[in-house]
């Protein structure tokens, strides 16, 4: 493999814990903000953008060639939580943060729109779940990584059971049961056996060698990277996926956060950062874990776009399209070429703002127009041209469509997947292509240009509140400047790879 | 008796083992509830803040038994006032020490009736532990050992729930039956050895079989105490019954002393039958871990759950004791004192719900979370910090424990890791009921939110949850050298025996 470790010199830098503790100190304030709606709003706004501005001011170091590291507490020799912020954790850490400040304006106009109830609580767990997202971008060992993963898990069940119904109750169950029994059940063990194994767990510098010792017996180091694949539920592999669709029940803002930012991308991002960082290229190339699972995944990608297509929810089938397009992350980690492994990780930003894009959309068309259901949406796109134009210009980013930010990690991935010879996974791309035009495209079709249902007139434009609108507008607008001027996210991406 | 670093001057240990008791004889003649129980809490916060002098006074590079005290007692029959303590005990005492002053306080509305026979319970209940952790000499081990059976049944019988005659008497006829056993066998000891002093008896060449008959003898005595499963029924009906004062001196405190005397006396003193017999042991412990997991996850009775989740979890601390390797041990140490504090102070949160519903029906609880956001924010972390969420100090302990276990035996390790997802699940499903319950809750609005002196009472434990679980090094240094003290001589123990039976032959 020729993907060579990049010389980086390690700075110790306080302002890693500042930007951790924003979101969670935002979380405290905005919890005993219960009587004043609006100064609750100003202080998660002003952390999120608080946060965005911690996040930018890294780049400056790392472009340097720094890594930048913040030792909090030492546990026991090599077992700590510390934070780092390299190429990698920016690649997410630069996704969570932006995507918060557009995410608040958004949830402020549909909560209020929507008159929700307990919003300060959803404000709080919408900030700590940030707080877990942020926390796991910058970890620097797989202690940290696992201590924010669970954070985030633990913090937005109250997201999702919000509306405290049957089925909220219910679908924030099988979340969390989902989420906590496989982090324990195959996590902790790969956690404590990696620990004993390789007598630390932090990260080392490149993604070449891993911390696994070359001793270390094949089938246990085997069996380790299967707990790893399947611990981090999150990333919505197949079989331990169901907790998605079920989580579809909260308010959408909530979803467009699951979905796009915090919990999913949590998962992927997590998954990649051991198949990277714990098990190194090396260690996969040599007991050929790589192509196995990238077929693996390659099974969730087809299966998961086909239960899309006969989805009428449309909150149901953005959930399933988004566990196809998770997989797509790991796929292109697991073919180990550089340009697959720079597609997948630059598709955790090109998803995560299209995606994002089209949640708000199903938001804003429930607002505006009370509609959950696709087959009820039919010429509902000449009432809310803005809302559709935008779901439009996203699904093209979903298919990998020129110029929206899909197309880039699609072509990255297409590359990757023939330097490494596999026909198989590029019939498995492009087949998946196919099944994304066959659940977006007649989304946006219908809405322009099919008929309005028996005994509903056309209405003038009614849009959502601006609110929702403009979050909704910005967002698409980042997927398409990401797709024509890709090398802002990339930069991080290649840092990776050397 | 070189293994003992005599302390000069101020006799500090005997000082916190009868501060205590002769606080409670003070009780006898002067009545009054309201004195009755600042007296104790002064006694108590006394004995705690002396304590702590422990710890500045303590070398952990040494493994040799220090503040040691020797007094001859009953010369005739060899039998000695000896106490000391090393890093194996000296955790374990501080835990008894800083408990009780809370436990009073837990009592300071909940117990209306006879306060001062209760408060005088307490404080001799005091005096036997700190003597359990501390005594160097069997008899007056056995002597602190057996009276401390009878303050805790009082606790139950007299101040205990509406089937407390029933839970009395069994934990009263569960724990003697096993202190019989432990009598015959320290009589036994006494015949070979010709002494009571503790460290003599410690690796002699005793035969293997009078090895395997004192190890079950005192592994019963000790296993009905933990309580490993199948000895544990007396537990639940004893949490359920005792008063909250007595329930978290029972998880605390007096569990510890089953694991306690697991390490202090069956490693050392019979260490062929401990490495003959670890095997079923170890199975034994998942069998409990599994066993407490399971059955606390189907409890309507918020009490006998956490009681059954004591089950598992000291499932996990005779797991790392008998895999018999530093990290285990460390683990298992770490484990016992994480326990007390984790448990105890869910036991205190129940009985704040309990003084307020008089109810420990989790149906009857649900949905408390609304109007007591406080309380449940104290009952969270409790919970995450139960079932091992990282960054709580049962992570930590579970953690030591299961690296020791992964490094002895990968099969036995995976076998325990449904306990620890049982964990997550019955505590995740006692949280959600009580925070959030259904969409049919009992009415909760005349709930008010903790005081001030409860909050005080559960902060310091929270503390610990933190502080152990993020910076467990101090902890683990106090322990340490005795652990691998007991590692280095039980490897040499080994090596003799290898080198005599090859000299045998």
């Amino acid at each position: 493999m020729d993907l060579v470790a990049s010389t980086t010199d390690i700075v110790a830098n306080a302002n890693l814990l500042l930007a951790v503790i924003i979101p969670l100190f935002g979380s405290l304030v905005v919890m005993t903000m219960k009587n004043n709606p609006n100064l609750r709003e100003f202080v998660s706004a002003s952390a999120s953008v608080l946060l965005l501005c911690m996040v930018l001011s890294f780049i400056p170091a790392l472009k340097a060639g720094k890594t930048l590291v913040y030792p909090i507490f030492q546990l026991l020799p090599g077992l700590s939580i510390t934070l780092r912020a390299d190429g990698f954790s920016m690649i997410f850490a630069m996704v969570a943060s932006s995507l918060w400040v557009i995410a608040v304006f958004y949830s402020m106009g549909y909560m209020r729109a929507h008159d929700e109830p307990c919003q300060t609580r959803f404000n709080a767990c919408f900030a700590l779940a940030i707080f877990g997202a942020i926390g796991v971008a910058f970890s620097d060992n797989l202690l940290t990584l696992y201590l924010f993963y669970e954070i985030v898990s633990v913090c937005t069940y109250p997201l999702v059971a919000h509306h405290q119904d049957e089925e909220s109750y219910e679908g924030a169950r099988k979340y969390i049961v989902y989420l906590t029994t496989t982090a324990k059940f195959f996590l902790l063990p790969a956690l404590i056996l990696i620990y004993v194994l390789a007598g630390t767990l932090d990260f080392p510098h490149n993604i070449n060698t891993g911390i696994i010792p070359a001793s270390a017996s094949g089938w246990m180091v085997t069996m380790l990277y299967i707990f790893c694949i399947f611990g981090f539920a999150k990333n919505g592999v197949m079989p331990f996926h169901h907790w998605l669709p079920g989580a579809m029940v909260a308010p959408t803002p909530v979803s467009a956060l699951l979905h796009a930012v915090a919990v999913v991308k949590v998962g992927v991002f997590c998954t990649t950062r051991t198949m990277l960082y714990v098990f190194g290229v090396d260690t996969m190339d040599r007991l050929n874990l790589g192509i196995p699972t990238a077929y693996f995944v390659g099974f969730t990608i087809i299966v998961a776009s086909m239960i899309a297509l006969s989805k009428d929810n449309l909150k149901a089938r953005l959930a399933y399209s988004t566990v196809s397009q998770l997989s797509y992350i790991i796929l292109g980690v697991a073919l180990l070429t550089p340009h697959a492994i720079e597609g997948g990780l630059i598709h955790i930003v090109n998803h995560a703002f299209s995606k994002i894009t089209l949640f708000f959309c199903a938001g804003a068309i429930y607002i505006a127009a009370h509609k959950k259901y696709i087959s009820e949406m039919s010429g509902l796109g000449r009432t809310m041209p803005f809302t559709f134009g935008a779901f439009a210009v996203a699904s093209l980013s979903m298919i990998g469509a020129p110029p929206v930010a899909g197309f880039v990690s699609k072509w990255y991935l297409l590359v990757g997947s023939m330097e490494a010879h596999q026909v198989g996974i590029l019939l498995i791309l492009i087949a998946s292509t196919v099944l994304n035009v066959g659940y977006f495209v007649p989304v946006t079709y219908k809405a322009f240009f099919g008929k309005r249902p028996a005994g509903q007139a056309e209405t003038g434009i009614k849009e959502a509140p601006l609110s929702m609108l403009i979050p909704l507008l910005i967002a698409v607008t980042v997927s398409v400047i990401i797709g024509i001027y890709p090398n802002f996210m990339m930069q991080f991406v290649w840092m990776v790879t050397g | 008796m070189d293994l003992l670093l005599i302390k000069e001057g101020f006799p500090l240990l005997s000082f916190l083992i009868f501060l205590p008791l002769v606080g409670a004889l003070v009780l006898l003649f002067c009545h009054g509830e309201t004195f009755a129980r600042l007296w104790t809490l002064v006694i108590t916060s006394l004995t705690a803040i002396c304590s702590l002098s422990l710890l500045s006074g303590f070398d952990p590079a040494s493994s040799k038994y220090q503040f040691a005290e020797a007094y001859t007692w009953i010369p005739r029959l060899n039998i000695n006032y000896i106490v000391g303590m090393d890093g194996i005990s000296i955790l374990l005492v501080l835990l008894t020490t800083l408990i009780m002053p809370f436990c009073v306080l837990a009592s300071w509305k909940y117990i209306q009736q006879r306060v001062t026979p209760f408060m005088f319970c307490l404080l001799t209940m005091e005096t036997a532990m700190i003597g359990v952790f501390v005594a160097l000499d069997f008899a007056l081990f056995y002597i602190f050992w057996e009276f401390m059976l009878i303050p805790m049944y009082l606790l139950i019988a007299v101040w205990g729930g509406p089937r407390k005659a029933y839970a009395s008497i069994k934990f009263f006829l569960y724990t003697l039956a096993g202190s019989v056993l432990l009598l015959v066998a320290i009589i036994a000891l006494y015949l070979k050895s010709g002494s009571f002093f503790i460290p003599e008896m410690m690796w002699q060449p005793y035969s293997l079989v009078f090895q395997v008959l004192v190890f079950l003898a005192f592994f019963l005595a000790f296993a009905i105490k933990v309580p490993m499963f199948p000895f544990h029924t007396w537990l639940p009906a004893a949490h359920v019954e005792a008063p909250t004062a007595g329930s978290v001196i029972l998880a605390s405190v007096l569990l510890k002393m089953g694991t306690y005397g697991m390490l202090r006396f069956c490693l050392p003193i019979t260490p062929d039958a401990t490495m003959l017999l670890a095997q079923p042991i170890l199975w034994l412990s998942i069998a409990g871990i599994l066993y407490g997991g399971f059955t606390a996850l189907a409890q309507q009775d918020m009490k006998k759950l956490i009681a059954y989740s004591s089950v598992g979890h000291m499932g996990f601390v005779t797991l790392g004791l008998f895999i018999l390797n530093t990290r285990g041990i460390e683990g298992a140490m770490l484990q016992m004192i994480n326990h007390g504090v984790t448990t105890g102070a869910l036991f205190l949160c129940v009985g704040m719900i309990y003084e307020r519903t008089h109810s420990r029906e989790l149906a009857l609880a649900t949905g408390v979370g609304k109007y007591m956001p406080w309380f449940v924010t104290f009952l969270a972390f409790f919970s995450l910090s139960s079932f091992g969420f990282p960054g709580t100090n049962s992570f930590i302990g579970e953690f030591l424990v299961l690296a020791g276990t992964f490094e002895h035996n990968t099969f036995l390790a995976l076998a325990a890791i449904p306990g620890a997802v049982l964990a997550a699940a019955y505590m995740l499903r006692m949280l959600q009921k009580v925070v959030w319950g259904g969409t049919a809750n009992p009415d909760q609005s005349y709930l008010k939110d903790l005081g001030v002196r409860e909050i005080v009472v559960l902060a310091p434990f929270l503390l610990f949850v933190f502080w152990i679980g993020l910076g467990p090094q101090p902890f683990l240094d106090l322990i340490h050298t005795s652990v691998s003290t007991l590692i280095d001589q039980l490897h040499h123990w080994q090596q003799q025996q290898q080198v005599a039976a090859v000299l045998w032959y």
